[in-house]
């Protein structure tokens, strides 16, 4: 084990853009238009009647206030291990291609023969993720995981309200250990949630299922693994009952990284299933850009997915919009393209062979990782006890370290940064674990990325019992020290934008 | 925040020498006899060390002599004796020394067990409190983790200032050490008491709200429960905080360590014995039982509400009958993922077993298997 350095990021005195610049400043100068050119009286309606509130600079000086800003962050390049993110790189080269006028000039709007390419890129990454899930269909609307959960229960919804069954379908049954958008977008379409508890094999009992599902029940939603990692060897026998229920299963692959080209969510029976195209398929997340959860369905289901979908008749792609029972709009339009085609190019990339390649490695990857961690003094893996392998991440605790310290993971969190890495993630609420964190080694991250990452955790777990305040009162290295929070619990002092600072502070 | 400091001098000497507790002088005598070394003044010192540490010459009200001073001798602290009072070695110290800073202070640390939180809870009802777990027996929430975790939150407390801690409800509990003896484990609600949280910093990333007010969660599915029900049926309540949001959800208040049985359109019983209950249901035809978990063990029956009697339960139609309230944070903490029965009538207690949906929420049930105790 060696001992981390501590780094020193740049801390610029870097105002607010709209607190620089002066008068008259100008990043352009543009001509006046040619005389010759006709002159357009735009309707009094649209006109506006003052100027925009803009912040007068150079261009050199935008450049110069965005650099600094980029250097005051980690940057999402470090070494992050941000447990049920899976973590990836994002290609440069994906990212060029969805800058290309082809895709960044076109609009929705256009008459499909003008939108043949990236119709043709849709419809071949739905075909990439039907031979992953065995689903007959898939629709990229979703604007992230939790749009693609709620995807299915309007789905289920619509499903059910064709069959009539639904006012007497009425309940969503989930695990506990589930990610929370499963109960909280069944919610949100009128279910009520049915939560199973993890009992002894860390996983909900079969039995537990069989007393949940009913007459009653409309929709059974499990990711598998869940966070705690282990993959529920029952699950045949899950989708057994809950189909002699009579009831739809859907399954959430949130946590697809360690089974992907494994298994089929169809040949295991389900009949839906979601993957992250911002997580494991390699396009970006968070400060990156936008998400794209991907809802892909069996024939029985497709009737009701959300429209438009893209169809291909001979050698032309089309948008089918004559849905009649379509569950309605998601999202607008086709959802996020660009990250589609980001996705596709990370699947075409990869191919068959190099996407079952990284499942194995993210799973010896994240065993190695516990490996390691399970070697720190006061570092615990939740359920000890249990002895069935974990996939690619799962629940770990600081429990000892904070009895014994004082210092809690959100402590960590924050002097993680002082040393470069991304804070870590603790849990998916409800924490069932105390101190949580939850670590995650996919395939993108070297030995000597991991090794860093766990050399960073011992050494903070040596400094919380050597100098527990300095963990408590980090960062110390970073632009922005540690925060008090106190201003989150009152909305008169959110300011999300220049106008309501001024309106709430000037 | 001003603080008090109450230690039990006497708190878990009888778990090394097993005997289960430290209830009462005869078993405090017999445990010396055994052996047994007192621990909680040693372990206050160490919370205190690491309050000193973090908060150099904060001021704190003591108890006298082996209740309190002396185990702060020599740490940084402005330590205020209250007034010497002979200490007769039972619970009645800890109810004097409370009762006499009662006005004085904010929050009161105490080193004890479960018998020492009933002492502070029954001494000084409302006022908030922090325990330093010291007893044999602590199946109350208001203990921090260790004596370290309660240093630290006591510094964290101090440091954050006021208006950056919240307090929270939680349950005195306490186990009958003879049954216990007696391989028998009988938990008891004797009130709620109300704790400091720890000051809630920033999650660091995916920024989530902070977590969900559990007990308003039941608050709704009580409204539920009586929006289910016909307007004639019988609903026998409690005893505990939960199962009572069905009495508060009808505009009445819960006997919170009792029985209470209701109709929606009337308050038909309150802190109702047994005998009542039978007579009640003998005359209704229909009843709901709505019943609350205990802390760690998760019993609904059989525990602080034998009043339920197993005829009574027969009587009202068995698990159909039974609607459970519980937050998910207390199903969280169980220390085995069930629930348990111990009507006093093994065939009963097997009929109840089996999962049942315990109601955490607005819409929201957990499945929980029910077990015979």
């Amino acid at each position: 084990m060696t001992t981390p350095r501590e780094i020193q990021t740049a801390r610029w005195n870097e105002p607010v853009i709209h607190q620089l610049g002066r008068e008259g400043a100008r990043g352009q100068r543009f001509p006046a238009p040619e005389a010759e050119l006709p002159r357009v009286t735009l309707p009094e309606s649209i006109m506006r009647t003052d100027r925009p509130d803009l912040p007068e600079l150079t261009e050199f000086e935008v450049q110069r206030h965005f650099l600094h800003l980029s250097q005051m962050t980690l940057g999402m390049m470090g070494v992050s291990l941000f447990g049920t993110c899976t973590m990836k790189y994002n290609s440069k080269t994906a990212e060029y291609a969805t800058l290309r006028p082809e895709l960044a000039e076109i609009h929705p709007y256009q008459h499909p023969d003008t939108l043949q390419g990236v119709l043709e890129i849709l419809h071949d990454f739905d075909l990439i993720l039907r031979s992953l899930s065995g689903m007959d269909q898939f629709v990229f609307q979703a604007g992230g995981g939790a749009d693609a959960a709620y995807t299915m229960t309007a789905v289920a919804r619509a499903y059910w309200a064709d069959r009539g069954e639904l006012e007497t379908r009425t309940e969503m049954v989930t695990s506990i250990q589930a990610h929370p958008c499963n109960p909280a977008t069944a919610a949100a379409a009128g279910f009520k949630v049915v939560n199973l508890p993890l009992e002894e094999n860390g996983y909900p009992s079969l039995d537990a299922l069989k007393a949940a599902v009913s007459e009653r029940t409309a929709l059974v939603m499990i990711n598998n693994p869940d966070d705690m990692g282990i993959y529920n060897p029952e699950i045949k026998e899950w989708v057994r009952v809950a189909k002699e229920a009579g009831a739809l299963i859907f399954y959430d692959h949130a946590n697809f990284n360690g089974v992907m080209g494994k298994l089929s969510a169809r040949e295991l029976g389900f009949d839906a299933c979601m993957f992250m195209l911002h997580k494991t398929f390699g396009a970006p997340k968070a400060g990156g850009g936008p998400a794209v959860g991907a809802y892909g369905c069996t024939d029985q289901l497709a009737p009701y997915m959300p429209a438009p979908l893209v169809v291909k008749t001979g050698d032309r792609y089309a948008l089918d919009d004559d849905r009649p029972k379509s569950c309605g709009k998601i999202r607008e339009f086709w959802g996020n393209v660009p990250q589609v085609v980001k996705a596709y190019a990370w699947a075409r990339g990869m191919g068959a062979e190099g996407i079952d390649l990284a499942s194995d490695i993210s799973v010896v990857a994240n065993n190695y990782m516990d490996h390691r961690l399970a070697q720190i003094d006061g570092v615990v893996r939740s359920n000890p006890d249990i002895t069935a392998p974990r996939m690619e991440m799962t629940r770990w605790s600081l429990a000892p370290v904070f009895e014994e310290t004082g210092v809690g993971t959100f402590d960590f969190a924050n002097r993680m940064a002082d040393y470069g890495i991304d804070p870590w993630w603790m849990s998916h609420e409800p924490w069932l674990v105390p101190e949580p964190f939850t670590p995650e080694a996919g395939e993108l991250w070297s030995k000597a990325d991991i090794d860093l990452w766990i050399d960073v955790v011992a050494q903070i777990v040596r400094e919380a019992r050597e100098t527990p305040d300095l963990v408590k009162s980090a960062p110390h290295n970073q632009p922005v020290a540690q925060l008090k929070g106190d201003v989150f619990e009152d909305p008169e002092k959110w300011a999300m934008t220049w106008r309501a600072y001024l309106r709430k502070f000037a | 925040m001003r603080l008090g400091v109450v230690i039990n001098p006497v708190a878990g000497l009888g778990g090394a020498v097993g005997l289960k507790g430290t209830d009462g002088r005869d078993i405090v005598t017999e445990a010396l006899r055994r052996g047994a070394e007192p621990q909680s003044g040693l372990r206050a010192r160490h919370a205190f060390e690491i309050l000193a540490r973090a908060c150099p010459g904060v001021s704190v009200l003591a108890g006298p002599g082996q209740a309190g001073v002396d185990w702060l001798t020599g740490l940084d602290l402005d330590v205020q004796i209250l007034p010497a009072q002979p200490l007769l070695g039972t619970g009645a110290d800890t109810r004097e020394m409370v009762a006499a800073m009662r006005g004085q202070i904010d929050l009161i640390v105490f080193a004890g067990g479960d018998g020492t939180a009933r002492d502070v809870l029954a001494a000084a009802p409302g006022l908030p409190m922090l325990g330093i777990p010291c007893g044999v027996k602590m199946h109350s929430g208001v203990f921090a983790l260790s004596p370290s975790t309660a240093g630290h939150l006591l510094a964290d407390l101090l440091a954050a200032g006021a208006g950056r801690s919240s307090l929270s409800e939680v349950e005195i509990m306490d186990i009958d050490e003879a049954a216990l003896r007696a391989g028998h484990i009988a938990p008891r609600l004797y009130g709620v008491a109300s704790v400091p949280s720890r000051p809630r910093r920033m999650q660091a990333a995916k920024g989530q709200p902070g977590p969900r007010d559990d007990q308003a969660a039941l608050a709704l599915a009580a409204q539920e429960i009586v929006a289910g029900v016909s307007s004639d049926t019988l609903l026998i309540v409690g005893p505990g905080r939960s199962a009572g949001q069905v009495i508060s959800a009808l505009g009445h208040v819960p006997t919170l360590l009792g029985v209470d049985a209701v109709t929606p359109g009337a308050l038909i019983a309150q802190d109702a014995c047994a005998e009542t209950l039978k007579a009640l249901v003998a005359q209704t035809s229909e009843t709901r039982i709505v019943l609350g978990v205990t802390g760690q063990q998760g019993f609904v029956l059989g525990r602080g509400n034998q009043q339920i009697h197993a005829d009574v339960i027969r009587a009202a139609g068995g698990r159909g009958a039974l609607e459970i309230l519980a937050t998910r944070t207390k199903l969280a903490a169980l220390a085995q993922p069930c629930l348990w029965v111990d009507t006093g009538c093994a065939a009963l207690d097997q009929s109840l077993s089996g999962y049942v949906r315990v109601r955490t929420g607005p819409g929201e049930t957990q499945m929980m298997r029910i077990r015979a105790a």
